[in-house]
């Protein structure tokens, strides 16, 4: 039996995303930006597409800009408003957790004289909107968050700090990455204000190799690569036709949110009663975070030994972070948990396509690892 | 014109009565790191050896970068053989050298004439072909001290040759020359340079790994397949035996006092090396050992690791600092793939305070409620081979 419960790290493409993937290769290959009718029949698929990508965004589709990944996004992002925004102030507030897309752009900014406050979560992950209203003032020009935390899945109040930046009197530009909240909790960001919010289509059962950025319609932004002028002059180069078309047809196929939602909760509920059973287990996700996301320490097992463990009999994890292999967790760290709870960590990330049955098979691994792994 | 490779075999002409064959091993290893670049046909006159392209499309810049890696060469370079005819030789040494000679600001000729019915002495040929290569290149000055590019022009029985700088070669001796020995590797920074070291003695190597799956991941062995891939472009290929090593650890740290864990895995590696250098024909085992270099590396504790091995344990880095073997890690490529972050078995349940002054009989005592040999035989049992090339 092989369980993916590594949904985080990437999730495997449905069926309709590799169908439209492989229709646009075969018959509908030619570049958008051509004039003949190859080339305005695959503009037409990538306006439609965009139309798909907005509508789920609740948003007007030109506010939508396809890039490479969600690095792309992110990066694009932060440089683009900190250059719009640079004469107007000097400080940029984000979170000590963000993934490294987010947070290496920051040291860039901070070794380049910019204020970079990193805001750090409680013990559940968690930061109060107080935190925001505390550092945000007049000269902030930029603040970035998550929407929810890739390593324990801590729901962050990225609705709540347009407000905050309002009240504040300050310029500052509102970036959310959305990269493991997308499709999975309802972000509106026309509603909640947000001027940036990256995406990626290979977290929501499309392919690796597609991203897409919302910009407000109010904020022109520079780009940072230079080229065709595609996407609107936002991200030159060819659109990746196969990959957006995937895109589009994974989130028509995930539908709403709602119901897969519930399902989650069901599953991650029971997973957490059941791993409760077995001394030895702690949970590192809040009961508020996001259903999808499932940290735990298994004690006196190093994280690359039970990954390694349970990849041996068919059950694929991840260490903390998929992207950071090898180093310890900076999520995990910021929370101020004990070094062998950071050490002994190990995600658990489901999709709708994962069912009880698998959770059952993981959940007998865990207690054969204890068995088998530890001191006799 | 063709081009010919001209091979200085340094040490080895100083091998007496041996010289021949160790010569013959040389050639039969150039041949086949070139299986590869097409037909040469390879020719041994004192202490020179010429290597002659045969096909047309014969790479001569991917020949260079091979020889540079294959040991028992002192030195060798890339040069010219044309007619024996003076006209030729002035024509053809500035635009054979063209790219050498653009870069350097002095030069002189050198010329030898073994061919002793050639109608020019050697200074004469010299003075010639000085003139002819001021004549294209008017940067140029002539220093016979101290030149940054010597032209040497040689007639021989055949041919004429034109050459420029000489080309450092890898040095030591032929592979194979030296005989076999059977390598413990982890997949730290040490174990690789070792065995290069063996390798530029001469001697072919077997390699050992030891995996203990789940503590241990696939990435891990990965490192070890790209390592010795590394290694082998100096080495020639290596046989590698990868032994399952999981339950030994654990019967270790379940049965054993935790001060002797290290120790005592030593031990068993060194049993189950010992069994596969015998069924390989290795005389040897060799290690990235460095004395002092953590607990299980002091004097005491080599001579308690060595006392179960019957045959002798090289440890070429035995006298080298950290700082030495990156060195030399990085000059051969190895260091990058040795600092991918993935545990080895030498790192699975490390004792808080290992003993760094341990005494044989203490370990004998303390391995004492393990069934040794049925676990050593197991585990050479159940041995994976693969060829690394």
């Amino acid at each position: 039996m092989q369980v993916y419960l590594d949904n985080s790290a990437t999730t495997k493409p449905c069926e309709a995303a590799v169908k439209s993937a492989l229709a646009v290769m075969n018959e509908e290959y030619g570049n958008p930006s051509s004039l003949h009718m190859k080339g305005f029949n695959a503009s037409v698929l990538l306006e439609n597409s965009r139309r798909t990508i907005a509508e789920s965004l609740s948003c007007e589709p030109s506010c939508v800009y396809f890039t490479p990944c969600g690095t792309v996004s992110n990066n694009t992002a932060i440089f683009g408003a900190v250059n719009l925004m640079k004469r107007r102030g000097n400080k940029i507030v984000t979170t000590a957790f963000e993934h490294p897309s987010v947070a290496r752009c920051m040291d860039k900014l901070s070794q380049e004289g910019f204020e970079v406050v990193r805001l750090s979560p409680d013990l559940n992950g968690e930061i109060s909107p107080d935190k925001f209203e505390k550092e945000i003032d007049g000269n902030t020009i930029l603040v970035s968050l998550m929407a929810v935390n890739n390593e324990i899945g801590s729901i962050l109040p990225f609705d709540k700090i347009k407000a905050i930046i309002k009240r504040k009197k300050s310029p500052a530009l509102l970036h959310v990455d959305a990269v493991q909240g997308y499709m999975k909790i309802n972000i509106k960001p026309e509603k909640c204000g947000i001027d940036l919010l990256s995406v990626s289509a290979h977290k929501v059962h499309a392919l690796k190799g597609c991203g897409a950025l919302y910009i407000d319609r109010a904020v022109r932004i520079k780009p940072y690569i230079l080229g065709g002028g595609q996407e609107g002059n936002i991200c030159s180069g060819t659109q990746a036709m196969p990959n957006i078309a995937a895109f589009s047809a994974a989130v028509s196929e995930l539908g709403g949110i709602g119901q897969r939602l519930e399902k989650i909760k069901e599953l991650n509920g029971y997973t957490r009663r059941e791993l409760l059973k077995i001394p030895g287990v702690s949970i590192n996700s809040p009961e508020s975070a996001l259903a999808y996301i499932l940290n735990i320490s298994l004690k006196g097992i190093p994280s690359q030994v039970s990954v390694n463990y349970f990849s041996q009999n068919g059950v694929f994890v991840s260490a903390g972070s998929a992207c950071s292999k090898g180093h310890r967790s900076d999520t995990l760290t910021s929370m101020g948990l004990p070094v062998e709870r950071i050490d002994s960590a190990v995600r658990i990330s489901f999709s709708c396509q994962n069912t009880k049955e698998e959770t059952d098979f993981f959940l007998k691994l865990v207690n054969t690892a204890f068995s088998e792994l530890s001191k006799k | 014109m063709k081009e010919i490779i001209l091979i200085k075999n340094g040490e080895l002409a100083l091998k007496g009565l041996n010289r021949s064959s160790f010569e013959s091993v040389l050639v039969k290893n150039i041949r086949r790191r070139f299986r590869y670049l097409g037909r040469v046909e390879i020719k041994c006159m004192q202490s020179t050896m010429t290597i002659e392209p045969m096909s047309e499309d014969f790479d001569m810049q991917e020949a260079i970068d091979i020889l540079k890696r294959v040991f028992g060469i002192a030195a060798f370079q890339r040069a010219a053989a044309v007619e024996k005819d003076m006209d030729i030789i002035l024509k053809t040494a500035p635009e054979y050298l063209r790219e050498q000679l653009e870069l350097a600001e002095t030069f002189k000729v050198e010329a030898k004439r073994s061919d002793k019915k050639f109608p020019l002495t050697s200074p004469e040929i010299s003075r010639a072909v000085g003139e002819a290569v001021l004549k294209k290149f008017h940067h140029l000055k002539v220093d016979v001290h101290n030149p940054d590019l010597t032209v040497t022009v040689e007639i021989r029985d055949r041919n004429a040759f034109i050459r420029g700088n000489q080309i450092k070669g890898a040095g030591g001796m032929p592979v194979g020359t030296g005989g076999k020995a059977c390598l413990l590797i982890s997949g730290g920074i040490d174990s690789p340079v070792a065995a290069w070291m063996m390798s530029k003695r001469g001697v072919v190597l077997d390699a050992v790994h030891f995996a203990s799956p789940p503590y241990t991941s696939p990435q891990s062995e990965q490192k070890v397949h790209d390592l010795l891939r590394q290694v082998s472009k100096y080495s020639g290929d290596i046989a590698l035996y990868t032994v399952g090593f999981t339950k030994i650890q654990e019967l270790i740290r379940d049965n054993c006092e935790e001060e002797y864990f290290t120790l005592v895995m030593r031990r068993f590696m060194m049993r189950i090396a010992n069994k596969i250098a015998e069924k390989s024909d290795c005389s040897a085992l060799v290690t990235g050992e460095s004395l002092g270099q953590v607990a299980s590396q002091t004097m005491p504790a080599l001579a308690c690791t060595d006392s179960v091995s019957d045959i002798p344990v090289l440890r070429p880095l035995v006298a080298m600092d950290k700082e030495e073997i990156i060195g030399v890690s990085r000059k051969i490529g190895t260091f990058d793939i040795s600092i991918r972050p993935f545990e080895d078995c030498c790192t699975v349940f490390t004792p808080r305070h290992p003993r760094t002054n341990p005494k044989k009989e203490q370990l004998d005592e303390a391995e004492r409620s393990l069934d040794i040999e049925a676990l050593v035989n197991e585990a050479v049992e159940n041995v994976k081979f693969e060829l690394i090339r």
